[in-house]
């Protein structure tokens, strides 16, 4: 998507469509550290979901740690964060998720990121450098924008378990 | 007290709990204990506690049991709050104080002998904490522990004990989270 694309993105994509999808996954477990973007619209509802599980961790890495070891009981988890998270995380994600080759999925909110670009393209440092660092660790990512997008939640979670490999989903802008 | 003689004396009341051996507590407990159900902790450092929370979640039919660092701790203090929070009562966190960052040249760790492992624990919300320096008292109280309900922290004040293999290789193959997974599977014992 270009910055001339910018007026044809369309509607940002719904909170409850990515909560649904979460579920529609398999995940049992959220596991977060507030983010901006989906604060609101995402992760309020997982707190009010009883078919979810949240679990609220005081840093990032602890659920790179959390979701990895659930993954050896048979259950899904979802690492909820801001892309700040993401990158106070890279150590554990590199030692559990890609080293040791486990299914830590993240869905990421790129706070400050422009709805009107691509986040490689952003003229926010934090957000612009986040795809690079991801495509440097080798890990997979989503890029979800807008409506439409939850559909690539569950087939993307269900490659990440079923290769055992990390995951980032990555919110562009703030859903509605 | 030896480190590895609390090992030990752990390993003779321990059945089939899930272990979470941290560094050199790991070094040890693989020795002293190699075909329990070990999730060994050392592919980033600070991160044991969180994967033993991760695992009592997940299985918590399960008593989790993490041999936990000082200077391990120190890098993931806030995992105290969170597994407080989270309240599992399967989960029982021991700390290895032994005041050094033993596994990377034995340098102090910071606040040695300043620092309260127990008293942050008890602030940050575990149900019990406790602290043992001598052996004997560490053994009278280890089958109350064991059968408490958790979330249960237990700061151990070791000093090293014999030495020990520091089998990185085999630490971090797949084969020590293949044997995990395995261990996992075996019938419980009644």
């Amino acid at each position: 998507m270009t910055k001339e694309d910018g007026h044809r993105i369309g509607a940002s994509v719904e909170g409850a469509a990515i909560v649904d999808a979460i579920k529609r996954s398999g995940v049992e477990f959220v596991v977060s550290v507030p983010d901006r973007v989906t604060s609101e619209t995402v992760l309020r509802q997982v707190a009010s979901d009883s078919a979810l599980r949240l679990v609220r961790v005081c840093k990032e890495d602890e659920g790179v740690s959390i979701c990895a070891a659930l993954s050896f009981c048979d259950k899904r988890a979802i690492l909820l964060m801001q892309h700040t998270g993401l990158l106070d995380s890279v150590n554990a994600l590199r030692g559990i998720a890609v080293e040791y080759r486990l299914p830590v999925v993240m869905m990421v909110g790129l706070l400050g990121h422009e709805s009107d670009a691509v986040p490689a393209q952003s003229r926010s440092y934090g957000v612009r450098i986040v795809a690079p660092i991801l495509d440097a660790m080798g890990i997979a990512y989503e890029f979800l924008h807008r409506a439409g997008d939850e559909q690539r939640i569950a087939p993307a979670v269900e490659r990440a378990y079923a290769n055992s490999t990390p995951l980032a989903l990555l919110i562009g802008r703030s859903p509605v | 007290m030896k480190r590895d003689q609390c090992l030990k004396l752990i390993a003779k009341y321990h059945r089939d709990e899930i272990v979470v051996p941290a560094y050199q507590a790991a070094f040890e407990w693989l020795v002293i204990k190699p075909d329990a159900p070990n999730f060994i902790a050392v592919g980033a450092m600070g991160q044991a506690s969180s994967l033993a929370l991760g695992l009592a979640l997940g299985l918590p039919e399960r008593k989790v049991i993490v041999f936990d660092g000082d200077g391990s701790l120190l890098m993931n203090l806030g995992s105290l709050v969170t597994i407080a929070n989270a309240a599992p009562g399967n989960l029982l966190h021991f700390v290895c104080e032994n005041g050094t960052y033993e596994v990377n040249g034995g340098h102090p760790i910071p606040g040695k002998d300043k620092v309260t492992f127990a008293g942050l624990a008890r602030a940050a919300g575990y149900r019990e904490a406790h602290e043992f320096s001598e052996l004997d008292v560490l053994e009278a109280a280890l089958p109350g522990i064991l059968r408490a309900i958790g979330p249960v922290f237990v700061d151990l004040k070791v000093e090293p004990g014999e030495s020990y293999p520091q089998d990185f290789t085999y630490m971090h193959s797949p084969a020590a989270r293949e044997k995990f997974k395995a261990a996992l599977q075996q019938p419980r014992r009644a």
